[in-house]
């Protein structure tokens, strides 16, 4: 009897994935039924599939330039988060300097700071410097919440390496900038993937301060997303398949970094 | 307590084996005595982890039987099999002190707590940590775990034997021959079979009654150092048994006569001359000798002195003899020639071997 | 590991620190700044000093969205944290079994959090979604947007199927890190299968399950868009969590003050709470390195 569950376990996972890939698999059928069929009946799967909704997204510039906007601040905020997280987490993991621990948490409390209660003065600071509804202001929005995670992951894969290997670099008579992007950078490559891995995520995940500081010119597709409430009712169709179409970018990312996801969750630190 | 039989074991990772080459463990037969102190010798990957596993019943061999004494455990998970093992690195765990992880395997086996107690504090007695029993056991240094390791072993009354899976590995070098000593003595005490897998020859050298030496796979020799250094039945067993290793040299042999590149020397018995594959023959650098190019012998053959490296009371010189590096090990006191040299062969030293195998001659 | 003293260390960190401070620091002296004053519109401002505090801490609305936000983080946790260390104990150890367990556990992760939320709303609807649709066909008596109850499951359920991934991966990493010899002495020790848990894997997950738990409780404790897709809050103000009220507050009704200082007693919560982990996580690392 016991046996017998235990061999029953092996099938968690499969039930668990079962259960995280159904309400896709139903978001995936949608996108390619007709709004008729959707309204019309109950089915497992679309009995005529069209690629009419995807058609829509992507021939039409106010769907997909919000895809497009998404991309470039997303891009950005990796960009500008590693190259200022990168010197910082090397301080950390090898220096003590005065208030580094305090700065350290303090770092971090930003992580820990709700999106609602900077939605507002965000609003306010970034209008009030002319970047309002800009890739550059979500971008820098986001470092927020990113850097510090980035510095986390950086300093828990660069505590891992050998203090040794920058004592020979010095020995060897390399610069810091040398040494650093030259030896040290390659060693915690999987760390850099990792930290980037997660800017991207939390960005492109995040909705709340991206519509804020957006209107036109920047608006990120998860805000366009609401545009299908029209007069003639709901468009669940085209919702649908922008649904999808958002699911994609991060499958693509995760494939890449499949084989440092658990090590990079861990934030480095197993 | 009683003796192991492994019986016509082998066994192959993948599930259709198909030729030799796919073993992990090809084909043995081998009775381990009861209260016997093994060495499992060879290089990394020949085959010396999976027969431990295979013993302690972690693997079960795709074919073949385990015997206990009488009892075939071959299916019998390792718990019911009274078989300890201490790993490469140290298991010990964590979350418990000292007394607590001793404790473990009697507490899982439903032994009643006055006698795990008393159990504990014989076996701490032993091994020397008595005052360290309430210590958090994660704190402690690598060789004091092995010595826990050890002693979840020894706990256990009814234990047939201790594995030792490269112990020392992981232990500082001015600390492995205080341990090594202390197994030694723990052996001597209790009387368990012991069986001790390294790839260090030192080790299993004074270390064990009986050495295993493998290679790919395969058990070549089990034998007493003495057998392995004076009679080595594999050309692999001369080589990596002994520093530096056996010298052999391809050879043609008629009676008692053996011709090295042109040249003959005597051997101590006949050998027919009827094999077609390749024969050498094997000698032990501590059994040559070097002398000056025109000393008579019955035993020698020409050759180019190369290198001469100093060890104090020995030295090693490599000579060529007609394109095979041969290496003698001099006396610190006699004369090494320098240039040209003949090198005399102690003809009671000297081995035949057919295709890698020892043959013996006749009369 | 060893470090070194150097106040030189402080030029590498100080792009960091600029960075961020000029998108923490200044936001939040805007926040303190409103927090201690009142304005008739027209710009106007004057000096109420911890007046809104007063207000916020005793006012019901703070206390029932606290209390729902308390229960739902306090949910959450405790159903994702048990399922995810169940989930990763029973996953393949390596091969390609696991990379697909891993790469497919991970997906919802990386989906927009309005997305989350649409993917439900849809998912839930007895009309067009296929749980709502089943449950309806069952004779099961569903409807998120009326029944409070109903709402309270869909959106704990979603949050679960959001994130219990985040605490399977953290185990697994855990889980990889041990050695096969652990288990196989625990075999020859004759250890049960608990006594493998609770003294070999347990011990060896403590501190990716400390991340695991300050995560969870930080960002279930900040979430908005999800619920906010999903139920607007509703019904009536049945699952209007600390954040939603905050906007709701903040934006739509534009009270300035009272939001402001909402803002900060809400992050002085989160902020305490995350502290007391993080020390507790901190003190553990530096235990596991002596």
């Amino acid at each position: 009897m016991i046996r017998k569950m235990i061999k029953n376990i092996r099938f968690t996972p499969i039930f668990y994935i079962i259960f995280l890939m159904l309400p896709i698999y139903w978001l995936l059928t949608m996108s390619l039924k007709t709004n008729a069929e959707i309204l019309g009946g109950f089915s497992l799967w679309p009995a005529d599939p069209t690629l009419a909704n995807f058609k829509t997204i992507l021939t039409d510039a106010s769907w997909y330039s919000g895809y497009i906007n998404s991309t470039i601040y997303v891009v950005l905020n990796t960009i500008i988060s590693l190259a200022v997280a990168l010197p910082a987490a090397y301080a950390f993991s090898r220096y003590r300097f005065l208030g580094d621990k305090h700065l350290f948490f303090w770092l971090l409390s930003n992580r820990m700071a709700p999106p609602a209660v900077f939605a507002l003065p965000f609003f306010q600071l970034y209008s009030s410097i002319g970047l309002f509804d800009t890739h550059i202001a979500v971008a820098l929005a986001h470092t927020l919440f990113n850097v510090p995670l980035a510095v986390w992951i950086l300093e828990g894969f660069m505590s891992g390496v050998p203090k040794e290997i920058d004592e020979t670099a010095e020995i060897d008579g390399y610069s810091f900038p040398t040494f650093f992007t030259r030896i040290f950078m390659p060693l915690i490559g999987s760390g850099i993937g990792v930290a980037a891995f997660f800017c991207f995520m939390f960005s492109w995940v995040e909705l709340l301060i991206a519509r804020t500081l957006t209107s036109v010119d920047a608006k990120p597709i998860a805000a366009v997303m609401t545009r299908t409430v029209s007069a003639s009712g709901m468009d669940w169709g085209v919702l649908a398949a922008a649904g999808i179409l958002t699911i994609v970018p991060g499958a693509i990312v995760i494939w890449f970094v499949r084989n440092h996801i658990a090590k990079g969750f861990a934030l480095g630190r197993v | 307590m009683a003796e192991i039989h492994l019986k016509d074991i082998s066994h192959a990772y993948m599930p259709e084996p198909k030729g030799p080459e796919d073993y992990a463990l090809k084909a043995l037969d081998h009775v381990w005595q009861d209260g016997g102190a093994y060495a499992l010798l060879g290089p990394s990957g020949c085959g010396k982890t999976t027969l431990l596993n295979i013993i302690s019943g972690l693997l079960t061999p795709s074919e073949g039987a385990v015997k206990f004494g009488e009892q075939d455990v071959t299916t019998l998970d390792t718990a019911h099999r009274n078989i300890a093992q201490v790993f490469q690195f140290p298991v010990i765990y964590d979350t418990m002190t000292v007394r607590q992880n001793l404790a473990f395997p009697l507490r899982n086996r439903g032994v009643s707590a006055g006698d795990i107690d008393a159990r504990v504090l014989e076996v701490a007695d032993l091994l020397g940590i008595i005052d360290r029993l309430d210590e958090k056991a994660s704190g402690l240094t690598a060789d004091a775990k092995q010595i826990i390791s050890l002693g979840r072993g020894l706990v256990r009354r009814d234990v047939n034997a201790i594995l030792f899976d490269e112990p020392l590995t992981v232990i500082d070098p001015h600390l492995k021959w205080q341990l090594r000593s202390k197994l030694k003595a723990l052996h001597q005490q209790f009387g368990f079979t012991m069986i001790y897998v390294t790839h260090d020859q030192t080790e299993a050298l004074t270390f064990a009654d009986k050495v295993v030496v493998m290679n790919d796979g395969e058990v070549l020799q089990i034998g007493t150092p003495e057998e392995l250094f004076e009679k080595p039945i594999h050309t692999f067993v001369g080589y990596f048994i002994g520093s530096p290793g056996m010298n052999f040299l391809d050879a043609k042999v008629d009676g008692n006569q053996a011709m090295i590149a042109g040249q003959s020397i005597a051997l101590t018995a006949n050998y027919a001359d009827t094999h077609n594959g390749k024969t050498e023959v094997g000698i032990r650098p501590e059994f040559l000798s070097l002398h000056s190019p025109d000393h008579k012998t019955n035993a020698g053959i020409r050759v180019t002195v190369q290198t001469v490296e100093d060890l104090g009371r020995h030295r090693v010189v490599k000579v060529d003899a007609a394109g095979t590096p041969v290496t003698v090990l001099v006396h610190e006191d006699e004369e090494v020639p320098s240039g040209d040299a003949t090198l005399v062969f102690d003809p009671a030293r000297t081995l035949v071997y057919r295709d890698s195998r020892l043959v013996e001659g006749v009369g | 590991m060893q470090r070194k003293h150097n106040q030189k260390a402080w030029f590498l960190v100080l792009p960091v620190f600029l960075l961020v401070a000029f998108s923490a620091i200044i936001p939040l002296m805007t926040v303190v700044n409103y927090s201690v004053q009142d304005s008739f519109g027209n710009n106007e401002f004057y000096w109420v000093g911890a007046e809104w505090f007063v207000e916020i801490l005793n006012s019901e609305r703070f206390h029932s969205a606290l209390g729902r936000q308390l229960m739902f983080s306090g949910l959450v946790l405790a159903i994702e944290v048990p399922l995810g260390i169940f989930i990763a104990l029973s996953m393949p150890k390596k091969g390609w079994g696991a990379s697909i367990c891993l790469v497919l556990m991970a997906l919802p992760l990386l989906i927009p959090w309005n997305v989350v939320g649409t993917i439900w709303q849809i998912f839930a609807r007895e009309d067009i979604g296929l749980l709502g649709h089943t449950l309806a066909a069952l004779g099961v008596d569903y409807n998120y947007t009326q029944d409070a109850v109903a709402a309270w499951i869909t959106v704990v359920v979603m949050d679960v199927w959001h994130w219990t991934s985040l605490v399977v991966l953290l185990c697994y990493a855990g889980l990889s890190s041990i050695p096969d010899a652990f288990y196989q002495a625990a075999k020859i020790d004759g250890a049960s299968r608990w006594a493998v848990f609770r003294y070999i894997q347990l011990p060896k997950m403590k501190r990716v399950l400390m991340i695991a738990v300050l995560l969870r409780f930080m960002d279930s404790f900040m979430i908005y868009t999800e619920p906010f897709v999903l139920t607007g809050g509703g019904p009536g103000n049945a699952t209007t969590f600390l954040s939603i009220d905050l906007v709701k507050m903040a934006i739509g009704q534009f009270d300035l003050g009272p939001a402001a200082a909402f803002s900060l007693v809400y992050f002085l919560i989160v902020l305490l709470v995350s502290w007391v982990f993080y020390t507790v996580v901190t003190v553990q690392d530096a235990e596991a390195s002596k």
